[in-house]
């Protein structure tokens, strides 16, 4: 781990971001939140409250949704960090990110990066979830466009089209 | 392919925009960064109510990185967005009024920097006594928060009678009376408000802005900065929620702009949650009290209903909402005789202004609460009370009201038929209930804010050779999706596909002038502008493909990227060569388009609130437990209808109408913005301000109910704040239905549940107060005016 100082107060780090290895200079003090987009211009992940209420600063860290603007960036390093940036493969976009598009689940679309990690995080887990733990997975974030009801139609798109792709939908 | 006629509207494609905001790579106020950008911080005042004598800043201007504090005397001008009520300064000059008034701001290299800065800023304040309610606002007659305004601290009280009331009370075989209290809520968008501002060496000033309504905020900076508007640029960014809260010109805009003048390196600001609820704007605390006379089948006689608004601590959108709590009564049933009697005061508490429905959803709730138990105390079916009573379509109101198409009779059948209303209601098992309710409101306000006889709204377009459309328009997205409903329109119109429509909207450098997004206009007023420019720029392509096609222009049609040939669908030429051979003809392509509502039969002072191209129709039924131990409410499933004119987009209707729905459900059971005697408020934060998560918002079964209105695009009314209105009485109705007991107060909260079985929960009291004598005029004394249905 670096320890070199810079004449600012801040401090290189080693993060790894959507499969990239990342040098940066950022406070110790500052949320992963704030290195993410301010430091490495990744402004896909957004901000609500900086106070771990909204969910909407979700990023996935090991694979678990974690409140970015709780977690010192300093923490996160040597950990493997997804943002809404990494969600799409290979220009593709993630089929989450599809269903989304296309049933209106993003109107103001604020909270939407957010969201799609936590719904990415319960996919990984659970590919066949039932309406209920969609629910569960997505109670920490807020939206106040779409009364969730184009969010939770979309997640359970999203898991008809990768169960169509693997083959595994009867 | 076409259908119903169309091919594009009516289908339920995707928007313009979801692939850019599923990749996060849509550009929000707070993702900009300009280099050498500074950051600012407002100080604002801790007390609710004082006079402020002095603010030094030089402690902070010693503090490094800080490069420059600003006060009241640096932006002195008053601004408001009613033009007769400027009543606030973008920093106080002499005087706070609510805890949270700005009073100086600084800019620094870091936020952290900034923060630091606002604690070595020294004022004098002379703590005055604070008003927080209305009826201390009304008693304090030598105590006032004001001058400008005529009586102490009343901002508004209007007063109208139309028709005869006291012979519609007359000729009633029942007159039914209550009182009722709305709290106040917020809008809670989950993007804070943040606005960046540059001042170039060209004596330039651009601030990009997370606001509705980037016109106001262009006319607000010209006259606080004193620069003409020609040389300001507003830009509204990409929305992240707005529900009414950004629609205001704030402190915050006016402030960074100003640093980016002094500093000449740009400036960016972005309030933190806490002062989010502060600044809102929300939902009004309305007193209700209301009369209805009815004959013992129901009908209507007569009605009076008095509202009284507590403002906050500045008008804001004020002088509108006094009105709108008493406009729209009159619009769902028939109602012979009316009298409406409102006020706005003022308290030292954050200024309320518009939220979703805008002074409706207080009244509308009281109305359709106090049906519900006329319906009960006269043994009728309260879906059957209100059928028997709809509005007929193409008539005119007892306020001067005209009411276009109408679909609230086709709502209230579908509601109750798919919810199974005749076999659950007063069916139900104890704690378990169904409530029915209805509501209208307005496609877009018929008067612009400031009084003028321009277009509300503009549209250009510029054809490319290469086949594609740009369409420039003020609109500014907040979530609602006006940028594809231009986009969709014009593709309709021009026959191409939406993603050949590039959109250029919300900015006063490059945009023709749009009102902004509010009071449900945008689809309504921006749509037919569109139209409108398409068939300029459709005369020219027409007149060049009928030499080349060898048939009439009035035989051409634009369809599937072609102009071709109704009577010879074989006969075509491709937009693009055609868009080359009308460049060739007449040089440089563009065509514009305006749109103005219609004007109303209403002649009378105060009749320019409330009329509007068409209304909207919704009704609702909730269905509900309720727990008489816990006084817990959980909702099972809302069925809601709403009258949309057309569907433009059913998918974006749907998601408009289960928006609202979700909206209403959390001001009904948990959304308020409470204050401390202090003035501060109690919960600024989104763990204790409640809001619904997904684990709260049930199933919402939606129904579009569609009128084809002639006065709409395609056919199309607004959809996104009318479906709020009905579920707010709905569920108070379905309460009582499960409990038996009736709560006349917003939010209906577990403790008053349990107060009112109990029998410990009063009712709201509302404030004695002389109302001015009244505006009279009944139907037959307006104006004729023509109109398109």
């Amino acid at each position: 781990m670096s320890t070199s100082e810079t004449i600012t107060g801040k401090r290189l780090m080693r993060l790894r971001v959507n499969g990239e290895p990342h040098e940066v200079a950022g406070h110790v003090t500052h949320s992963l939140l704030e290195v993410l987009r301010e430091e490495m211009a990744l402004t896909g992940t957004k901000h609500g409250c900086e106070l771990g209420e909204c969910g909407t600063c979700t990023v996935l860290v090991d694979g678990e949704p974690v409140y970015s603007c709780l977690m010192l960036a300093v923490e996160a390093e040597g950990r493997e960090i997804t943002t809404v940036e990494g969600l799409a493969l290979q220009g593709r976009p993630h089929p989450l990110q599809r269903a989304f598009s296309d049933l209106g689940a993003a109107q103001c679309g604020y909270c939407i990066p957010g969201i799609l990690l936590a719904a990415k995080a319960l996919l990984d887990k659970q590919p066949n979830p039932a309406r209920a733990d969609i629910e569960e997975a997505l109670s920490g974030n807020l939206c106040r466009c779409t009364g969730y009801t184009k969010i939770i139609e979309a997640v359970e798109q999203a898991v008809r089209e990768v169960q169509v792709q693997e083959g595994t939908r009867a | 392919m076409k259908k119903n006629g169309f091919s594009v509207i009516g289908k339920p494609l995707p928007r313009i925009d979801g692939p850019a905001k599923c990749a996060g790579d849509t550009r929000y106020a707070d993702d900009m960064v300009l280099p050498r950008m500074l950051f600012s911080r407002l100080l604002r005042s801790p007390h609710p109510h004082a006079l402020v004598h002095g603010v030094s800043a030089k402690r902070a201007l010693e503090l490094p990185g800080v490069h420059a504090v600003i006060t009241g005397a640096d932006v002195p001008t008053k601004f408001g967005i009613m033009p007769s009520t400027q009543d606030e300064e973008a920093l106080a000059v002499d005087k706070v009024r609510y805890v949270g008034d700005p009073v100086a701001a600084v800019a620094a290299v870091s936020e952290d920097a900034a923060e630091e800065a606002l604690g070595l800023i020294e004022v004098d304040y002379q703590v005055l006594d604070p008003i927080l309610s209305i009826e201390g606002a009304l008693a304090a007659e030598d105590h006032r928060i004001h001058t400008w305004n005529r009586h102490a601290n009343i901002q508004k009280a209007v007063s109208f009678e139309f028709g005869d009331v006291d012979a519609g009370f007359a000729e009633a075989d029942e007159v039914f009376e209550g009182t009722y209290f709305f709290q106040g809520n917020t809008h809670l968008p989950m993007e804070q408000y943040c606005a960046l501002a540059s001042y170039t060496p060209d004596g330039k000033l651009t601030l990009w802005s997370s606001t509705q309504t980037p016109h106001y905020v262009h006319r607000a900076l010209s006259r606080v900065l004193g620069l003409p508007m020609g040389h300001i640029r507003v830009v509204a960014t990409p929305v992240g929620g707005g529900f009414g809260g950004k629609s205001d010109p704030f402190s915050h805009e006016i402030a960074v702009a100003k640093l980016a003048m002094i500093t000449g390196r740009p400036v960016k600001i972005t309030l933190n949650r806490e002062e989010s609820f502060y600044v809102h704007r929300g939902r009004h605390p309305v007193k209700m009290w209301m009369r209805t006379g009815v004959k013992r089948d129901g009908t209507l006689t007569g009605m009076w209903f008095r509202s009284f608004l507590d403002g906050g601590g500045y008008s804001s959108y004020g002088l509108a909402t006094v009105y709108y709590t008493g406009a729209l009564q009159t619009v769902t049933y028939e109602l012979p005789a009316y009298k409406f009697e409102g006020v706005r005061v003022f308290t030292n508490k954050p200024p309320c202004g518009p939220k979703r429905g805008h002074g409706t959803p207080q009244p509308r709730f009281a109305m359709e609460v106090q049906l519900d138990e006329i319906a009960e105390k006269l043994g009728l079916d309260p879906v059957e009370m209100r059928l028997k009573q709809v509005v007929a379509p193409d008539s005119v109101t007892v306020n001067g009201l005209r009411v276009s198409t109408i679909g609230l009779r086709e709502c209230i059948e579908k509601v109750a038929e798919r919810s199974g209303w005749k076999d659950k209601h007063r069916a139900l098992p104890d704690g378990h209930g169904i409530g029915f309710a209805a509501s209208s409101y307005i496609s877009g306000a018929g008067l612009p804010i400031y009084w003028n006889d321009m277009p509300h709204s503009g549209v250009q377009l510029r054809a490319d050779r290469g086949g594609g459309v740009t369409v420039f328009c003020g609109s500014t997205d907040i979530g609602q999706g006006s940028d594809s409903i231009l986009a969709f329109a014009v593709a309709e119109e021009l026959g191409l596909q939406p993603e050949d429509v590039r959109v250029v909207t919300a900015d006063t450098d490059l945009t023709p002038v749009d009102l902004g997004s509010y009071s449900s206009r945008v689809t309504v007023m921006t749509g037919n502008a569109a139209i409108q420019a398409c068939g300029n720029l459709k005369e020219r392509l027409f007149e060049v493909a009928s030499e080349v096609l060898e048939v009439p222009a009035d035989d051409l049609e634009m369809e599937e990227g072609h102009v071709r040939s109704r009577s010879l669908p074989d006969l075509g030429l491709a937009f693009a060569e055609c868009v080359e051979r009308a460049e060739t003809r007449f040089g440089t392509l563009g065509a514009t388009g305006s749109y103005r509502p219609p004007r109303h039969p209403g002649d009378y002072k105060g009749a320019g609130v409330g009329p509007t191209p068409s209304y909207s129709y919704s009704a609702a039924v909730v269905e509900l437990h309720c727990d008489a131990d816990t006084g817990e409410i959980r909702i099972d499933k809302v069925w809601i209808a709403h009258d949309c004119g057309r569907a433009f987009n059913p998918l974006w209707v749907e998601g408009q109408v289960e928006g609202s729905v979700y909206m209403a459900l959390g001001e009904v059971l948990m959304e308020e913005q409470i204050f401390r005697k202090s003035g501060v408020h109690k919960i600024p934060s989104i763990l204790e301000y409640k809001s619904p998560t997904t684990l709260e918002t049930p199933p919402i079964e939606t129904i579009l109910v569609e009128t084809d209105d002639p006065e709409g695009p395609f056919g199309a009314k607004e959809a996104g704040q009318g479906p709020l209105l009905p579920v707010i009485p709905a569920v108070s109705n379905a309460v009582y239905d499960a409990v038996g007991v009736r709560i006349h107060e917003i939010p209906i909260t577990p403790d008053k549940i349990l107060r009112a079985l109990d029998q410990r929960l009063k009712d709201p009291t509302v404030p004695d107060f002389a109302f001015p004598a009244p505006i009279r005029w009944a139907p037959g004394q307006g104006v004729e005016v023509p109109q398109k249905s």
